[in-house]
């Protein structure tokens, strides 16, 4: 096998746009859903949240069935172009979707806990709906969902089973770590299989480093 | 903001709390406890197969079943490297049938296996499979060459025997380079099977005996002429529990009603 900064960099990039994916819909969908009165809210909330209870597998080949080149939008998308089966592409949307509701639990905890009183204010000093959400709520929240994005990276960084399904390993183009080390175990190749591991958990232990000094303790954080 | 608790807990007695938590560890225990493996019944045999041997070996297991009552087989299938593994690993497989001779001069090199009882039980072919509804009219491996053949299936030759066949076979036939940067590998025969039947691929190397097993979604372009007699080896693992029932086992299939029940699943007498 090559070098292992070939599966270190792929695996940062899938989970880097996973992530990045992530934080905008996730945010998105937790606003929406803690402004919206209706009986419907916990069904969409518990339907959004399944990638989180279903098996890695089950989620791989639901993909399949819904983007394989004879899957449900498999010919529009072969239309257009896009290929996401076997393709690096195909690993983003597996880790996205894995890793969706981490963001949208911690988001909406965050948002829903924002003190109420504080957006009233705003609103009686006449700020738009909008503005309220972009200049008080998110702000004040930006703790958690900071919180819910880390914990979405590693999980999009480890993911496995889905990816597999639906991105195959393919050195060099879908050939994440999880992957590289599995095949490696596989083809009885031990010395690459512990490199790898080491690099993975160096990986993760300096990701977590950083998101402790990211994410401000208790003491700092009323302004 | 403080935390809010709820104030059903809060309101709970300290000494209820720690019985509470005392009873969830006692319960944890207790499950532990009958967790541990009850130790195999009386006769059962762990078979560890080749992918590509999993409909003709759930058929022998069952002939073989009725034929000797109060033997279970038990029977795990996947890409033969890694059976070979787990073996090396201390998995607890009885017989060990692989498909090809690598494989299992791989475990005998680790002795895992019993020398004297390996014995070549099965031939298969190796051919080029497209699926059933793919327009691209595919003749030989060498159209695979084409531009409009995109993605190409295959076992992985790392862990996989139907890999190492078709590499082989194509790096005699000069193709290996062109048609490996199109490669998807796969773990195992019936993996790449599947991606050919699901037309994800383009075309793809799987047994013969394989491509039998999905008539309707795959189609059959060439048989591909090996470097080597595609030939299955069987073996009785050196840490059997059980030699002589796995021995008997291994008779069976070599028996002329084994090997009848082979040759109807598409194998070659050996």
């Amino acid at each position: 096998m090559e070098s292992v900064w070939v599966p270190l960099a792929l695996s940062l990039k899938v989970a880097g746009w996973a992530t990045a994916i992530n934080a905008v819909l996730g945010v998105a969908a937790a606003v929406a859903l803690s402004r919206w009165r209706s009986p419907l809210r916990d069904l969409v909330d518990a339907v959004l949240t399944l990638p989180l209870v279903l098996p890695p597998t089950v989620l791989g080949y639901y993909l399949l069935v819904l983007v394989g080149r004879r899957g449900v939008f498999g010919e529009w998308l072969s239309s257009l172009g896009i290929e996401l089966v076997f393709t690096w592409q195909g690993a983003v949307l597996a880790a996205t979707i894995v890793a969706f509701p981490l963001v949208l639990k911690s988001a909406r905890a965050a948002i829903e806990g924002v003190d109420p009183q504080l957006e009233h204010a705003a609103r009686v000093l006449g700020v738009s709906e909008t503005g309220i959400v972009f200049r008080v709520t998110l702000p004040l929240a930006v703790r958690g969902i900071a919180a819910g994005v880390l914990l979405a990276f590693a999980r999009a960084l480890g993911e496995f089973g889905a990816t597999l399904m639906v991105a195959g390993n393919l050195p060099g183009r879908t050939q994440t770590l999880s992957v590289a080390i599995y095949e490696a175990v596989q083809a009885g190749d031990d010395d690459t299989a512990n490199l790898l591991v080491l690099v993975t958990s160096l990986t993760c232990v300096l990701l977590l480093v950083i998101a402790g000094r990211l994410v401000p303790s208790t003491r700092q954080a009323v302004r | 903001m403080p935390a809010r608790r709820s104030p059903a807990i809060a309101a709970a007695p300290i000494r209820a709390r720690s019985r509470l938590s005392g009873a969830f560890v006692a319960a944890a225990l207790a499950m532990l406890a009958i967790l541990p493996a009850r130790p195999a019944a009386a006769a059962e045999l762990v078979v560890s197969a080749a992918a590509s041997l999993t409909n003709a070996f759930r058929a022998v297991a069952t002939t073989y079943e009725q034929a000797h009552p109060g033997t279970k087989l038990v029977l795990n299938f996947g890409a033969s490297d890694v059976l070979m593994q787990q073996i090396v690993q201390g998995a607890p497989a009885d017989v060990f049938a692989s498909a090809d001779q690598q494989a299992m001069d791989k475990a005998q090199a680790e002795h895992v296996i019993v020398p004297g009882s390996r014995r070549d039980f099965a031939a298969n072919a190796l051919v080029l499979v497209e699926p059933a509804d793919s327009t691209l009219k595919l003749a030989s491996p060498r159209d695979l060459l084409r531009d409009d053949v995109r993605r190409v299936t295959y076992g992985n030759p790392a862990s996989v025997p139907v890999g190492r066949y078709t590499r082989d076979a194509l790096e005699d036939a000069r193709l290996w380079q062109a048609v490996s940067t199109k490669g998807v590998p796969a773990q195992n025969a019936r993996q790449a099977l599947d991606y050919v039947a699901r037309g994800e691929v383009d075309a793809g190397f799987v047994f013969a005996t394989d491509a039998a097993v999905m008539p309707g979604r795959v189609r059959v372009v060439a048989h591909v002429p090996t470097r080597t007699a595609v030939t299955y080896p069987i073996a009785v693992t050196a840490r059997s529990r059980q030699k002589d029932e796995a021995a008997r086992f291994v008779d069976f299939v070599l028996s002329s009603e084994g090997q009848a029940l082979l040759a109807r699943h598409g194998f070659r007498p050996r």
